[in-house]
């Protein structure tokens, strides 16, 4: 019988330890892991390696595991709006991969469907592809790149089942799919978990095969980084 | 001259009924103001939404909706969610009709560097290599020069290089110049600007068009 619900995040990431490489799903604050986020703070592991899209911001995110130092490095497209980050950086406490976002979330699928490696246009000629494989399909020049292997995917969905199907709401589905193809234990918290057959199959963005954990949580803040509005007439 | 607005209205110009089009941050944003009556274009945002609608009312705002600047939006009708993969397999695969950058330097052979000055803090280059590496038609929408003053149209890039040979055409403050094997080719000059001004103003390889014309916004 399958039994894949844990009670909370701190049993999820029970066996996370010093050293792990995780993936955290997420783009900037939206869709993250919130829960696993500070269970990882409570238990304090560290010399963490985390791919993820974006560092949080000071005080929210992965921006938690940056204040305790808890993240050796880290692998992200885009890390701005975090000083603390900065800080880290540039006094050489932290290290960082840049690498391109469609390149990311490639990789992150590469693995996920099983494909050792990938060929991307993304970063021709620049510092990106120094010391890469650079092959010509068609007259144009594509990057290898590898896909990722990572200990642990923790993603975040707005729906899943006690089978790990799972359902992701509006753009806070980004990379989180996506990660949970590509753990090898793949943890998944959710706003809401329901007894399997409540989900019609049709919907269903994550197959429950992919997902190993799971578990409802709880007092998600969903913090915005930019609230913009207009004006009613 | 041109405002930063003038320089989104006269991009909005280059946009053809149907098209789809992602928009950077910034300048490129602006553009979204400016589509002509009656014409439908779909704006795609990296983080996996296709059909950007206006920023929420106040009573509206979702967390889980957001924009690529992590700016709170809204969707059109006929919008669609995916994940960040087929975001990219989208602009990759040559869907997305039309791209719109800001940009540090421009070269006259179309290579673009908009992702890192040496020594400041580096943020990463988001989606923007991903972009230039794939999309069909890049536009450019920047100042002319920077804060120093200097020509930001260069014959070669002096910052590292986000993508090599793949802008098609850049519209500034002064005008608009194609990208050919000429280098710049000015096809319009902005109200109040004179050729003289852009040459000056122009660091890399500059042609005028025989039918120059003034810019209309």
């Amino acid at each position: 019988m399958l039994n894949k619900i844990v009670k909370n995040a701190d049993e999820a990431i029970r066996d996370i330890n010093d050293g792990a490489v995780l993936m955290l799903g997420g783009f900037g604050l939206c869709g993250i892991p919130e829960n696993c986020i500070a269970a990882l703070v409570r238990k304090g592991v560290k010399n963490l390696t985390c791919i993820s899209n974006n560092a949080g911001v000071d005080d929210f995110g992965i921006g938690l595991m940056l204040k305790t130092r808890q993240v050796k490095k880290m692998i992200s497209s885009y890390v701005g709006e975090n000083a603390e980050f900065e800080r880290q950086l540039l006094s050489g406490e932290l290290e960082v991969e840049l690498i391109p976002q469609g390149t990311l979330a490639t990789r992150c699928m590469a693995s996920g469907y099983g494909m050792p490696a990938i060929f991307t246009p993304a970063g021709v000629g620049t510092e990106v592809a120094q010391g890469k494989e650079v092959r010509e399909f068609n007259g144009k020049q594509f990057l290898l790149e590898y896909a990722f292997n990572s200990d642990f995917a923790i993603v975040k969905a707005w729906k899943g089942d006690t089978h790990g199907n799972l359902i992701f709401r509006a753009t806070s589905r980004n990379f989180n799919p996506l990660m949970a193809m590509a753990g090898k234990i793949t943890i998944a918290e959710v706003e809401e978990l329901v007894p399997a057959g409540e989900l019609e199959p049709d919907m269903i963005h994550t197959p429950g095969i992919y997902v190993n954990r799971i578990f409802q949580g709880v007092n998600y803040e969903k913090r915005i980084e930019q609230v913009t509005t207009r004006l009613k007439d | 001259m041109l405002d930063k607005f003038g320089i989104a209205k006269r991009i909005a110009q280059e946009l053809r009924d149907g098209y789809y089009v992602n928009l950077g941050i910034g300048i490129p944003t602006l553009v979204a103001n400016y589509v002509p009556e009656g014409m439908e274009v779909i704006l795609q945002s990296e983080n996996g939404l296709l059909g950007i609608g206006p920023f929420p009312y106040a009573d509206e705002v979702d967390a889980d909706l957001i924009n690529a600047g992590k700016q709170t939006v809204t969707t059109t009708k006929g919008s669609s969610f995916f994940d960040s993969a087929m975001s990219f397999g989208m602009i990759r695969s040559g869907r997305v009709d039309l791209t719109v950058l800001g940009a540090m330097e421009v070269a006259d052979n179309g290579d673009i560097a908009n992702w890192k000055i040496p020594g400041k803090m580096v943020k990463g280059m988001g989606g923007a290599m991903d972009l230039v590496a794939s999309a069909k038609n890049i536009i450019v929408a920047m100042q002319h020069v920077n804060k120093a003053g200097e020509s930001k149209l260069l014959s070669k890039c002096t910052l590292p290089i986000t993508g090599l040979g793949c802008v098609k055409k850049v519209v500034t403050e002064l005008g608009v110049f194609d990208i050919t094997p000429e280098g710049f080719r000015c096809i319009e000059y902005a109200p109040g600007v004179s050729l003289e001004y852009i040459k000056e103003k122009t660091l890399g390889r500059l042609a005028i068009a025989d039918d120059v014309t003034e810019m209309s916004v």
